[in-house]
């Protein structure tokens, strides 16, 4: 029998079966995003892949994104969406089909998109690993200083944008 | 280490069903949250390839990131809040139905 270093190929080390498996949970809440007919099905696969993609950003080395990712998208938007499924009840398991008369064209753009792009990132040589990173601490540091430094005017603007989209959601929402 | 194609290639699929879902489902909240999807691969996108860039040590790929994530809630907040209000006056959030600006 011959030992583990005569197999034809590399094996996987535990980081990437690691990212396949968070990777794999991220594309079925995908997918059941898209294709799911059950809105509220929609909604929790939802949930799913923006928990996976918390999960990516974890395996990429940027906590704070992964926290913030938790934070916004699970707490706050899938919550949200959730809110407006329920508000517009009645909608949620339609007599007609969940899809338009797009439908056909639509899928094949979606595929056609993705067989393109992934032939496109397989065929160019992209480096294989990152630099070392400074300790978590210290970059969430540097994250926090560049926010008031370099990028004071769009935080400043982003603070505003947040208020005035918040103001204007209760506009709209309100009879 | 991962290789950086993985995560594109991920980012890619994650971005293929959020288009699927905008452009083809009938209920508003659905084609929201493929809009969600999609922004959600280009951050991955962002990410990974400040994580394997030659300059690691600037965060510009993470600062990027989070004004995609404050943008994205700002939008889905507007964005329920017209959901709500046209199912109010209308009853009904099917977008094939909504043509009254339809020539």
């Amino acid at each position: 029998m011959p030992g583990l270093d005569a197999l034809p190929f590399p094996l996987p080390t535990v980081q990437q079966i690691i990212f396949v498996l968070i990777a794999g949970m991220t594309v079925t809440g995908a997918l059941i995003t898209a294709l799911a007919p059950n809105l509220f099905h929609n909604a929790l696969g939802l949930v799913l892949a923006f928990f996976g993609v918390a999960g990516v950003y974890v395996l990429l080395e940027a906590e704070f994104l992964a926290i913030s990712q938790v934070l916004v998208y699970v707490g706050a938007i899938a919550t949200l969406i959730t809110f407006a499924i329920m508000l517009t009840r009645g909608m949620m398991f339609g007599r007609t089909s969940s899809t338009n008369r797009l439908m056909l064209s639509a899928a094949i753009i979606s595929v056609l998109f993705f067989l393109v792009m992934t032939g496109l990132l397989v065929s160019v040589a992209w480096p294989e690993a990152g630099a070392e990173l400074a300790s978590s601490e210290q970059m969430i540091a540097d994250l926090g200083e560049l926010f008031v430094t370099t990028y004071l005017i769009p935080f400043e603007l982003m603070a505003l944008l947040l208020l005035a989209a918040l103001a204007g959601a209760i506009l709209l929402a309100r009879d | 280490m991962v290789p950086l194609n993985w995560y594109l290639v991920l980012a890619a699929l994650i971005f293929s069903s959020g288009l699927y879902a905008s452009l083809a489902r009938r209920n508003a909240i659905a084609a929201l949250m493929g809009i969600e999807l999609m922004l959600n691969a280009v951050n991955i996108n962002l990410v990974a390839f400040w994580r394997y860039g030659e300059f690691v040590e600037q965060l510009d790929g993470q600062v990027f990131a989070l004004f995609v994530i404050a943008v994205a809630a700002a939008e889905v907040a507007v964005g329920l809040a017209l959901v709500i209000s046209v199912y109010r006056s209308r009853k009904t959030v099917n977008l094939d139905e909504l043509d009254l600006l339809q020539g």
